[in-house]
């Protein structure tokens, strides 16, 4: 579809955009607030990035939540993309309608049961809770986002590549290093940053499967949300924020160029 | 058969590892949950009883059997607690949100579809650059605007619209509008999959057999769009239903949601036994909603084997 | 100039000779020994046996779903058969994966590494079998050098052209020198004049590899003119494997003489019947149909007269000894295709037939026109009696 826009298609555009972004733009606005009031703008300043500094607590946090987010969206890409192969190439198997259930559940399921039903395994098998605890809880979770992910770029991936490698002599196993998975990568590594931002986003799983010891980030965040608003908060959020920003526009870039790079090809393809 | 063997492996591998896992930390889980729901409070470690021991054998299992009872159940659905009018208010509340989703998702959605394609990928990127900032975040960033000395206040103040603030912080409002806010990517992008899929062709064949261009909408675009209608109305809905974060910080006191309960009973109360049974009526609640999102999920990316 | 016409006349004395299917004492170099594949309930290959002999062109030809792909699947090792054996130089191929097979097969989709540059994608099957570095350098190059395409080999396959890619998909294919060459429609993508070219690339290029060559294709047009044989399949079986010309002039059932080409094919009534040929009585026509035809029938059975557009005469008045073989009608409708013009006659019982003759004259006004009344004759050679 790919039709002239009317006016009503540019005010919902803009009032849809405006209202995703506002909130946030004022968010980083009062970051650089001189006042401690949140609301009222008292000249720039970044001292809350300065105090930030000093807070170890919150950097304690931080490097938890990192640590964290990187071993479980690891092992969650490697589980869930072995779970989104299992799923597009193997047909029927014994049990397939429960692991495909399994696989899509935890997209819609609510935090709290999740949470709650990990907290409670790992009592009934008497793990001691904490940070291993938490990246078991997020790797489980976020594994579903990388299966589906993973499974809409493999259910389009040309299968006669890889039927062309085994007839030129190479063995299966050889053939998913060499064909399959350089193919499919970029569907892996947005896996793997679907799995990281989650990881590093979750609040509510996290509550419940931590123990003493190992906060997180997000339950830094909200503990200290509970107590009032500060530009401190304001600071902090404004750096997830710029690091988020910075990633996705470098991947745009890149994936951008190699469009243009493409598009050049083709040209050339097409006139040779 | 050597190459049956071979491949066999190979595939039985790549299958176990992924469904040993999701039986071993999802379903298994749950099965616990519904165990303990079972089960009562007791001050020990852990904190309910029965436990069962597999040493026991037969007689053991019996027993174990025999000590489970409804209980909980029963404290979770009388009248004299709220987790009724709980499970009655999310359900309201996570329903009109989803409506509301969809009136402000369909135009955002249908205009990203008919904009020129070059403009597209930008459009698309604009919508899910908020779903990788952090959930928390965005609802943090609604509390100052919306706080009594917020920035909501003090523009229709300076505006000369209103005399006292307008209390919407900590008030069932404010639960809509985050909830709203932060699922509104969730609603955007699969309303726009469905629509952009959608063979222009086919509005111009309804306008050249006569329709004008608003009938041709209801008659031609909004039936084809369904299914993206039904997975964003779904994947908005289900989590909204257990939903702690937004009525925890923007709800009041009175806001009445059922995951909010959960983790009251849990943290507060600190009851394993409730909550477990929160929990699993919660889920018969949103047995149905899940199975057929599912089915939609299957559906769409198995339909291209 | 010299070098190659030798070349070409022994080309020719080759292809005028060729035919190990004739030779009993001639071992198959592929035999399919009733081999068949279900999917589920349905049954892709039904109990086909065929003998390919080295260094023969042959060509399955079927429209799609008769089976044809799933054929070559199993002879690649993509598919296993359900039942039936599958030898190739007399080792049953039974449960060797596709990667131990002798064989190559170039595909439809060309099947290009899309990370790879096209000098890699050659290399890639010769790597598989660990050869030495300097070896793969010589065979790619000689590869390259046949396909014409050394300036090229270090673009991506997406720099190519469409014919580009389709020489890419063959040198890699061939540059493993395997025992069989599989082709799976290797011309579809193409435009039609680039199509032609090509055909006749590939024939020379089997003449000059010894290899042996199997395709599969629904264009008869292609299968015609680069086969030796065609084996014409239909709903899983194989239906006649023949040369070309025999598949065209002496189809074995009417199915085969209705894929192949144009025909006009009608129902009649055995009058006589013996080794030197055969009198058919049609309600189509008052004339005795007379065929030069041995046919091994009975008085009074069923048999069917197919005959080609292009085997027939029209003309306006009756022939000066007309006996036999006319069918008398009226045009119906006229097709001008420039070279030949098609006449739809339509004859007194209401049934149309087609006649085709070439446009000898540059008059653009035709002499025959609509509505006129015409007389269609034929030679007793002209036509074929089917009895299936």
């Amino acid at each position: 579809m790919n039709r002239s826009l009317s006016w009503f298609n540019v005010t919902s555009l803009v009032l849809g955009f405006a209202f995703l972004y506002i909130p946030i733009l004022l968010l980083v606005l009062y970051s650089f607030n001189a006042s401690r009031l949140v609301t009222v703008w008292a000249g720039f300043s970044t001292q809350w990035y300065a105090a930030l500094l000093e807070n170890d607590q919150l950097l304690d946090a931080l490097w938890v939540t990192l640590r964290v987010a990187f071993l479980s969206s690891l092992a969650a890409t490697v589980l869930g993309t072995l779970a989104a192969i299992a799923l597009t190439r193997y047909g029927r198997f014994f049990g397939r309608t429960m692991f495909s259930g399994m696989t899509y559940a935890p997209l819609v399921m609510p935090e709290v049961i999740t949470g709650l039903s990990l907290l409670l395994l790992f009592v009934a098998v008497g793990m001691e809770r904490g940070f291993w605890t938490i990246t078991l809880a997020h790797i489980t979770f976020t594994m579903c986002f990388v299966a589906v992910v993973v499974q809409s770029r493999l259910i389009t991936f040309d299968r006669t590549l890889e039927e062309a490698a085994l007839d030129l002599g190479c063995t299966p196993l050889k053939t998913f290093f060499v064909i399959t998975l350089p193919l499919i990568l970029p569907a892996v590594l947005s896996g793997f940053m679907l799995a990281f931002t989650l990881s590093m986003d979750d609040l509510v799983i996290a509550s419940f499967t931590t123990g003493p010891g190992a906060t997180t980030l997000p339950m830094r965040i909200y503990s200290q949300v509970r107590l009032g608003v500060t530009p401190e908060i304001n600071a902090i959020c404004t750096i997830l924020i710029g690091i988020v920003a910075v990633v996705v526009l470098l991947a745009s870039v890149l994936a951008k160029r190699q469009e243009k790079m493409r598009r050049r090809a083709e040209q050339i393809a097409a006139r040779g | 058969m050597a190459m049956a063997g071979e491949k066999g492996r190979g595939r039985l591998l790549v299958i176990a590892v992924p469904y040993l896992w999701l039986l071993a930390l999802f379903l298994v889980p749950f099965l616990i949950v519904l165990k303990i729901s079972l089960s009562q409070d007791v001050i020990a470690q852990p904190p309910y009883s029965p436990v069962f021991d597999i040493a026991g054998g037969w007689a053991g299992f019996r027993d174990f059997l025999s000590q489970l009872s409804l209980a909980n159940y029963g404290y979770v659905l009388s009248w004299d607690n709220e987790f009724i009018a709980a499970y009655g208010s999310s359900l309201v509340i996570a329903g009109v949100s989803t409506a509301l989703l969809l009136l402000i998702g369909y135009p955002i959605a249908y205009a990203m579809a008919r904009a020129p394609k070059g403009l597209q990928p930008m459009l698309l990127m604009l919508v899910i650059l908020p779903f990788w900032t952090s959930f928390l975040i965005r609802v943090y960033a609604w509390i100052g605007i919306l706080s009594p000395e917020g920035f909501l206040n003090q523009g229709l103040a300076a505006l000369g619209l209103i005399d006292q603030p307008l209390e919407i912080l900590n008030t069932d409002l404010a639960v809509y509008i985050g909830i709203v806010y932060s699922y509104l990517p969730f609603m955007v992008l699969p309303l726009y999959s469905a629509l952009e899929k959608l063979d222009g062709t086919l509005l111009e064949a309804a306008e050249d057999l006569g329709c004008t261009p608003f009938k041709a909408f209801w008659t031609v675009t909004f039936p084809l769009s369904l299914p993206g209608v039904a997975a964003g109305a779904l994947l908005c809905f289900i989590p909204a239903v257990g939903e702690f974060v937004i009525p925890d910080l923007l709800g009041g006191s009175d806001t009445l949601m059922i995951g909010k309960s959960l983790w009251t009973e849990f943290t507060v109360n600190r009851s394993w036994t409730a909550s477990s049974a929160v929990a699993v009526l919660l889920l018969v609640l949103l047995v149905v909603p899940i199975v057929i999102y599912q089915n939609i999920q299957a559906r769409q990316l198995e339909a291209g084997r | 100039m010299a070098a190659d016409k030798a070349r070409t006349q022994t080309i020719g004395a080759v292809r005028r000779t060729f035919a190990p299917w004739n030779d009993p004492t001639a071992t198959p170099l592929i035999r399919f020994e009733n081999v068949a594949k279900r999917f589920g309930e349905f049954v892709a290959v039904d109990g086909v046996s065929l003998d390919i002999y080295e260094r023969e062109f042959f060509a399955l030809l079927g429209p799609s779903g008769c089976g044809k792909t799933t054929l070559m699947r199993m002879l690649a090792g993509f598919e296993e058969p359900s039942a039936g054996r599958i030898t190739l130089g007399g080792q049953d191929l039974a449960g060797v994966p596709p990667y131990r097979r002798p064989v190559n097969m170039m595909f439809q989709s060309y099947a290009l590494f899309p990370h790879m540059n096209v000098w890699d994608n050659i290399a890639f099957g010769l790597r598989q079998d660990g050869m030495p570095k300097a070896a793969i350098k010589a065979r790619v190059e000689e590869v390259l050098a046949l396909v014409k395409l050394e300036p090229f080999a270090r673009r991506k396959p997406h720099h190519l052209s469409g014919g580009q890619r389709q020489r890419v998909a063959l040198a890699r294919s061939v540059a493993k020198q395997p025992k069989v060459l599989l082709l799976d429609e290797p011309l579809t993508a193409l435009d039609k004049k680039l199509r032609e070219d090509t055909q006749f690339e590939l024939m020379d290029l089997q003449m000059s590899l010894g290899m042996t060559f199997l395709i599969v294709t629904h264009d008869q047009e292609e299968a015609m003119t680069v086969a030796d044989r065609i084996g014409v399949m239909n709903l899983g079986e194989l239906v006649q494997v023949a040369p070309p010309a025999v598949i065209y002039e002496q189809p074995a059932t009417r199915y085969i003489a209705d894929f192949i080409g144009d025909v006009n094919v009608l129902e009649t009534k055995v009058v006589t019947a013996g080794a030197e040929g055969v009198e058919l009585a049609s309600e189509k026509t008052a004339y005795p149909l007379h065929i030069a035809q041995p046919l091994d029938a009975a008085v009074g059975d069923t048999a069917w007269l197919a005959i080609r557009p292009e085997k027939m005469r029209i003309a306006l008045v009756p022939p000066a000894h007309l006996a036999d073989n006319c069918f008398e009608g009226v045009i119906w409708d006229i097709g001008y295709l420039g070279d030949l013009s098609i006449y739809h006659v339509e004859l007194a019982c209401g049934t149309r037939i087609k006649v085709s003759q070439p446009n000898v004259s540059r008059l653009v006004e035709r002499p025959i026109t609509w509505e006129d009344k015409v007389w269609v004759t034929f030679s007793p050679d002209g036509g074929v009696v089917l009895t299936r």
